[in-house]
């Protein structure tokens, strides 16, 4: 009896371990086709030139060096727009749209959610519906707000219209659910302006959910390829994707290889970072979601 | 109406006010700019496409003559119809499958979750136009191009194949790119719903009889990922659907014989290079019916019945 409860028991302990090998092997299989193309990016961006055309082509790098990003932030300097310009420009518009995004999603997320007002869940309702819009099927009228304000080719035209986020409201709006009255309603008893209230207690009672939104917003910005190509015409005002699509010729283009690895990487890493510095928060906000239907 | 009446209403009015007002007030911003931005966006849309407009002539009504003309006449909205919708049959379902696998693969895994679900949400995060500059170097033409020097290394190819020029190949190509880089929808939704799953219900579970984690899957956890599994289709859909960046980034502008033509590049075509918007509405509404459409098909078949 015992002998047999003991192999039973062994048998288990075995065929949890092949599942967890088999779950391993899996998982490595994933994490090298996810992360090969970005290994890829960095080899080639520390790659001197004479690897960058080595035949047959290799994919580590022997010798690192730093030379194409120097290359790229300075001898490109000077034509007539420094690489470093377009950084600035990216960052500059990223920053300002999700600190614009969150301030206005999270006002609008706990108004709704805290003081309820008539149509609320009409207001709601059309927000979710919105999640199904595509941007591209807004662009166009968007383009002709933008046109008729004076904004093409400024930087408000990538901001403006990329504020009130269906998205980026919705999330907030759902983790806005579970803050607790009785707090809010205490510092209503102590006498303080609601506009006070949101700003010292809710507003810190709710940054996993702006944090994950200035993450979500930061990515989805920062890549945005759309709205720089229609709003932007002057090269000094475009953003990294749309410059590095210009120093790279576009497609079938071979010129400037190892400037252009370097852009690459620095295109790709801040949101990357961004992400992997949030994860936490994120996970916190994502718990909240789901869409009840 | 008596003067009391009037009086009632204009205390009614004033108390209604006066309950609503803070809210709308927190609201106004967001509303403002949601209305100005997207909701009226897409009535407007609406309008255009019954028009002709080009920006400096006043919209002229032409009824449904512009979808008339993209269903009957224009051969390359078709190709992009098709182009679009083997995009997204292809890369919305295995991009959504994926993420989800993943994220229960990485919730039953003890060590190493944070690596895990990083390495495999980073494509995610790229850009489509930056990395493609990697991915023409990963998929060139020539025997310099990694995949075909490593192909003919095997010895499956005799002759380099011109991935992004041969317009057999575009599109499979920018396949694999859209998977890679869309594998990450929903999968941080999906990650969340699974770590928040209450552990008492997996041993109620077992109690009941499920044998594995199969089973598990199946009849505990679907079940209560539902709400979880409808924001991760929405927006799979909605991805799915906007292929753009990556594709003129591969492929060019026109690509190799249509080969790579998307609805949001027939979108930008007719609107930012001909200025021809009410064309190009009918275009956006046709992209705005499909994704809304099915988002609304999805809401019914995720419908929570608890």
């Amino acid at each position: 009896m015992v002998a047999v409860k003991v192999k039973r028991r062994r048998f288990r302990l075995r065929k949890l371990t092949f599942s967890k090998i088999m779950l391993y092997l899996f998982l490595a299989m994933m994490v090298v086709f996810c992360g090969l193309p970005l290994f890829a990016m960095v080899c080639r961006s520390l790659m001197p030139l004479d690897e960058l055309y080595l035949y047959p082509p290799r994919l580590i790098v022997q010798k690192p060096t730093l030379r194409n990003f120097s290359d790229l932030l300075t001898s490109l300097s000077s034509s007539t727009v420094p690489f470093t310009r377009y950084i600035f420009n990216s960052v500059f518009t990223t920053v300002v749209t999700c600190v614009a995004s969150i301030i206005v999603c999270c006002l609008g997320a706990y108004g709704l959610v805290k003081h309820k007002p008539a149509g609320s869940n009409i207001i709601f309702g059309i927000v979710v519906a919105a999640l199904s819009f595509s941007v591209h099927v807004t662009q166009i009228p968007n383009y002709l707000v933008v046109n008729s304000l004076g904004l093409v080719n400024t930087y408000l035209a990538l901001i403006i219209p990329k504020i009130a986020v269906a998205y980026n409201f919705f999330l907030v709006k759902q983790f806005c659910e579970q803050l607790p009255d009785s707090i809010l309603e205490a510092a209503r008893i102590d006498g303080a302006k609601e506009l006070r209230i949101f700003w010292t207690i809710a507003m810190p009672l709710l940054q996993p959910a702006w944090t994950t939104l200035a993450v979500f917003s930061f990515v989805n910005n920062w890549n945005d390829y759309f709205s720089p190509l229609i709003f932007i015409q002057s090269n000094a005002l475009k953003t990294l994707p749309l410059a590095l699509q210009t120093l790279s010729g576009g497609a079938g283009v071979v010129a400037r290889s190892g400037a252009v690895g370097a852009a690459t990487f620095l295109t790709t890493l801040p949101a990357i970072l961004v992400f992997a510095f949030m994860r936490g928060k994120v996970m916190e906000t994502m718990s909240y979601s789901g869409i009840k239907s | 109406m008596t003067a009391i009446a009037q009086k009632k209403a204009k205390k009614g009015m004033k108390a209604w006010l006066k309950k609503n007002a803070v809210g709308y007030a927190f609201l106004m911003p967001f509303l403002v700019l949601f209305a100005v931005f997207v909701i009226v966006p897409v009535a407007v849309a609406m309008y255009y496409s019954l028009t002709n407009y080009n920006m400096i002539q006043k919209p002229d009504f032409v009824g449904l003559s512009n979808y008339a003309q993209l269903i009957l006449d224009d051969d390359v909205f078709l190709i992009s119809l098709q182009n679009t919708l083997l995009l997204a049959v292809v890369t919305g379902p295995l991009g959504y499958f994926a993420s989800f696998i993943m994220a229960w693969i990485i919730t039953l895994v003890k060590r190493g979750r944070g690596f895990f679900s990083l390495a495999f949400y980073a494509p995610s995060l790229t850009s489509g136009v930056a990395m493609s500059t990697i991915w023409l170097i990963l998929f060139s033409g020539d025997r310099y191009g990694y995949i075909n020097n490593l192909l003919l290394r095997l010895g499956i190819i005799m002759e380099p194949i011109l991935w992004t020029k041969d317009a057999d190949f575009v599109l499979p190509v920018i396949m694999i790119i859209t998977v890679w880089m869309s594998m990450g929808n929903g999968f941080l939704s999906f990650l969340a719903g699974f770590q928040n799953i209450d552990p008492s219900m997996y041993e109620a579970g077992r109690v009941d009889g499920i044998k594995n984690k199969w089973q598990e899957l199946r009849l505990i956890t679907i079940p209560l990922m539902k709400p979880q599994m409808l924001f991760g289709a929405i927006n799979s859909i909605v991805g799915a659907f906007a292929v753009f960046d990556v594709a003129t980034a591969v492929a060019g502008m026109p690509s190799p014989n249509y080969a790579a033509h998307t609805i949001v590049a027939h979108l930008y075509d007719y609107a930012f290079t001909r200025f021809n918007m009410g064309y190009a509405s009918a275009v956006a509404m046709v992209l705005f019916l499909i994704t809304f459409f099915l988002g609304r098909l999805c809401m019914r078949m995720f419908r929570d019945d608890t």
